[in-house]
């Protein structure tokens, strides 16, 4: 039966009736609205919908809402903004890493909490972070590129 | 997710273009206030009809000088609207920024064919730029009359008209037309899609007058991703809007029988949509849907298991299966005669699996009906097409249906999206509500249409000299298309099939695009029936680079086994048989820069576990000409192949933007790679069980490769051609090339996943 949960996201505290069972993502996008994370494989494979949970990157299509409780979710619009951008973003533009674009939440999420922890990483360190993330585009090396490139950002 | 309040909205223009196209005819100026009025407009007949046949069609200048350009082909990722801006930036001498192109409304664009066999610039950019050019032919006359100076003294600076003697004797764009229509016929060549060609009076530019055409102009819209501000096809919504989900059957061709509805009664809103075979739910909440689908009780049909018993069984069912049709595309000499007479035949056949378009995100479509019309999101590659399909499916006049594209999560060709936008279709009538469908991930790559399985065969004959006189190549496989990529008629989708329409399974398969001369030769292909005659999660279409790989990987391999045959090296056995200078210039450019050193394969100077070679292989498409060196490490031990390097020499043509093309190669070189050592569509007897990303796995970016060098070759003098899906085909050879090159062992089956790779070398 639907129970209402409190839920923070970027910043802001909503509240939204869900089954306990019920992913978190949907509740980010059908009751909050938001354009994103996407739904990508439903079972945890692909990254597609990963948000941050108090900082750690989490596949939201397979995080029942009822486990949420009071931590801190962050999506990608939350992580940062046209006018004050993650090192991230700003080299995801820079490299013009995206083809379609669906799968950019998984690895700029996963990067970014690997990058907080981690610096002046090696290549195979980032690519051992980012292992299985999909891209099906093929865009593998531009965000090899642009991850290094954030990775120096942020020294 | 982005409510639309209006259904005509456009969300995602409206981000990129504030301005609007403020465009009524010339000489009736009709006050029209935003991009949205564009119905309005068409409603009241102050724009010229959209037909291919009228410069409006493409080209409009708006109030504020900027440029709208309306586009019948769509980007699916590799930056096309960037490029397609800068040819009409440069036809009609405005900056780049001032121009934005908008893909694919059926209310906003002609139908130029969609995202179709990467002829983006070819034939969808050719008709901007001629449109374009056409447009500045007119504004420079409009021009000579209002200022009073001839033509031919006048020039276009940023969108300003002036005399080329006195700028101040000038009139900008804005002031000559802007916020109005043009009214000024083209020749239109009587045909839509691809072959749609409607050129003005006007020649373009030569090239040699170039300053935006060349440049490297980013994409805007990886921005918009980045920051959230763009929507996908997944994120739009209207109001009344319920989401859908379908159901498949267990066994492949199993209809429903019995229908408990009464097993999902206590989900709320969910309701169910049955039809003849088609099943599917819908609730007010997306998580409903998909609970509801889940939960359905349904008793299937007892249906005979289609297919054979895995995927390995696959070639000897095409070996014996019978032969629907059978096309010599070439030949030349006497094939049979030289056979006959040959010192020695090498011969060799190869396998390809079923693949998977698998996108990022499965297939998603919205269709809304209402007061007697219909709106389709979507995110397929054929808008106008799949207009006419969902009019079908609605039993509605196709002009009473409006197609609006939105990216969606990757597209390769007629994939799942296709599937997805009749399925919303069929529950929207049945609701009588906006309905909403996303698949599932294992209906994704379950379900989705897949690339042809195929077998190869190749011979050649040398005579005593060493010579290779004759040569054959002859393709068996499953037709390319069960089910047509244009999305226009129901039988071509699992919805239409599903609801009684039978298959109408085309034959078409292909032969190597290459320029090899040899005094005798034959190419061929034989298509053989589907494994099941209707909505089969096997079915054939499109996908990127249609039977490209697989053919080449089939025909370059064999020019390797050919070369190793007869002790010379791979490059110089390309050389002495192609003529065609460009040919010559790829094959030519890759070897050099990557360092090839001339030697037969394969290498006999490495010892152990840990070996590495190199591959090259070299084909054509569409008039494009890619040659790749591959260089790849091989762990004996594991059968591990990493691809670690490779060359790509690239020649299309006219290159309009040199960034964009080495992101557009680079991602077709690692999908390629990606096909070529993991991609495989598992099935037992009743259906596939490649369902997700475990049974269906791709490149890992822990195997991306270490470099990419691309020498993109430039002919600005020369048309330009696709670079979409050229640079795929040659890859799984090139690898296969090299893992011979490293090993001695050739592998003629993909993909070269490690067990086959050790199975392989042991």
């Amino acid at each position: 039966m639907a129970q209402k949960y409190s839920l923070n996201v970027n910043g802001k505290v909503h509240s939204v009736d869900a089954d306990p069972d019920m992913p978190l993502l949907y509740a980010l996008r059908g009751d909050l609205g938001l354009n994103n994370p996407h739904f990508g494989c439903g079972v945890d494979q692909c990254g597609a919908c990963t948000v941050h949970l108090d900082g750690r990157p989490i596949r939201s299509c397979t995080t029942p809402i009822s486990t949420v409780r009071d931590a801190k979710v962050v999506t990608l619009a939350g992580l940062g903004s046209p006018s004050s951008p993650h090192p991230l973003q700003t080299a995801w533009v820079e490299e013009q890493v995206s083809q379609c674009g669906y799968c950019t939440n998984g690895w700029i999420m996963t990067a970014a909490a690997f990058l907080r922890d981690k610096k002046k990483p090696t290549e195979a360190e980032i690519k051992n972070a980012l292992a299985g993330l999909k891209c099906r585009c093929g865009t593998h090396m531009a965000i090899l590129r642009a991850v290094k490139r954030a990775a120096a950002m942020m020294g | 997710m982005t409510k639309i309040e209006k259904s005509a909205a456009f969300s995602r223009r409206s981000i990129l273009k504030t301005g609007g196209a403020f465009v009524v005819s010339i000489g009736s100026p009709i006050g029209l206030d935003t991009l949205l009025g564009i119905n309005a407009a068409l409603a009241q007949g102050a724009k010229p009809p959209l037909v291919p046949g009228e410069l409006s069609s493409y080209i409009a200048i708006n109030a504020d000088g900027s440029v709208s350009a309306f586009f019948g082909k769509m980007d699916m990722g590799q930056g096309l609207h960037v490029a397609v801006g800068q040819m009409v930036a440069e036809e009609l001498d405005v900056p780049f920024g001032r121009v934005t192109v908008i893909m694919c409304d059926t209310a906003s664009s002609v139908n130029q064919g969609g995202a179709s066999g990467s002829t983006g610039i070819q034939t969808g950019g050719r008709q901007l730029r001629v449109a374009a050019a056409e447009a500045r032919r007119v504004l420079v006359e409009m021009a000579a009359e209002k200022i009073g100076v001839s033509a031919d003294q006048l020039t276009v600076t940023d969108g300003v008209v002036h005399s080329k003697s006195d700028p101040a004797k000038k009139a900008s764009y804005a002031d000559l037309i802007g916020g109005r229509y043009f009214n000024v016929p083209l020749e239109w060549n009587k045909q839509i899609g691809n072959q749609l060609y409607a050129p003005g009076k006007a020649k373009p530019k030569p090239p040699s007058e170039y300053k935006i055409v060349g440049q490297s102009i980013n994409r805007e819209d990886i921005a918009l991703k980045v920051f959230c501000r763009q929507d996908f096809v997944t994120d739009i919504s209207v109001p009344n809007m319920v989401h859908g989900r379908t159901i498949r059957p267990p066994v492949a061709g199993a209809v429903p029988v019995k229908v408990d509805e009464s097993s999902i009664a206590d989900i709320p809103g969910a309701k169910v949509v049955w039809e003849k075979a088609f099943l599917g739910v819908v609730a007010d909440k997306e998580w409903d849907a998909i609970k509801a689908a889940h939960k359905l009780k349904i008793e299937w049909s007892n249906a005979a298991p289609p297919f054979p018993e895995n995927a390995s069984a696959l070639y000897d069912h095409i070996r014996k299966a019978p032969v629907r049709m059978r096309k010599v595309e070439k030949e030349n000499g006497n094939l049979d005669e030289a056979f006959r007479t040959a010192t020695r035949v090498v011969e060799a056949e190869y396998e390809w699996p079923f693949q998977s378009h698998a996108s990022m995100g499965p297939g998603c479509a919205l269709v809304e009906v209402k007061d007697g019309q219909a709106t389709l999101w979507s995110g397929s590659q054929k808008t106008h097409y799949a207009r006419d399909g969902v009019a079908a499916m609605l039993g509605m006049p196709p002009e009473k249906v409006r197609g609006i594209w939105v990216s969606g999560p990757g597209a390769y060709g007629r994939s799942d999206a296709g599937d997805a936008a009749m399925d919303a279709a069929v529950l929207a009538k049945a609701v009588g509500r906006p309905v909403r469908v996303q698949y599932m991930r294992d209906e994704g790559t379950g379900w989705d249409p897949k690339g042809p399985a195929s077998i190869h065969r190749a011979r050649a004959a040398i005579d005593a000299a060493g010579n290779v006189v004759a040569y054959e190549f002859a393709s068996k496989a499953f037709s390319r298309l069960d089910v047509f990529s244009n999305e226009s008629k129901p039988h071509d989708s699992l919805a239409g099939q599903l609801m009684g329409v039978p298959l109408k399974s085309g034959d078409a398969f292909n032969v190597p695009s290459e320029t090899y001369e040899f005094a005798n030769k034959r190419t061929l292909w034989e298509t053989i029936p589907p494994l099941l005659d209707r909505a089969s999660p096997l079915r054939t279409a499109h996908l990127r680079d249609p039977v490209g790989p697989q053919i080449h990987f089939a025909s370059e391999s064999f020019m390797d086994e050919l070369a190793a045959a007869l002790r010379i090296d791979p490059v110089e056995l390309r050389l002495r048989h192609l003529k065609d200078p460009r040919d010559i210039a790829v094959v030519k450019a890759a070897a050099e820069k990557s360092g090839w050193v001339s030697r037969p394969s394969p290498r006999r100077d490495q010892t152990g576990d840990s070996v590495t070679g190199r591959g090259i292989a070299y084909a054509q498409r569409n008039g494009t000409r890619v040659a790749i060196v591959a260089e790849v490490d091989v762990d004996r031990r594991s059968g591990k192949i990493w691809a670690r390097k490779f060359t790509v020499a690239h020649d299309c043509g006219q290159i309009i933007n040199p960034g964009g093309l080495k992101l557009t190669i680079e991602g077709n070189i690692v999908q390629g790679t990606s096909r070529t050592m993991w991609e495989e569509v598992q099935f037992d007897r009743k259906n596939v069980t490649s369902i997700d990303w475990l049974t269906y796995p791709i490149l890992d970016i822990t195997e991306a490769p270490e470099t990419i060098d691309v020498v993109a070759i430039n002919r600005p003098e020369l048309a330009p051609t696709g670079a979409g899906e050229a640079s795929m085909r040659p890859v799984a050879a090139a690898i296969g090339n090299a893992i011979f090159d490293a090993t001695g062992v050739r592998i003629r089956r993909v993909p070269f996943s490690p067990d086959r790779v050790k199975q392989a070398l042991s």
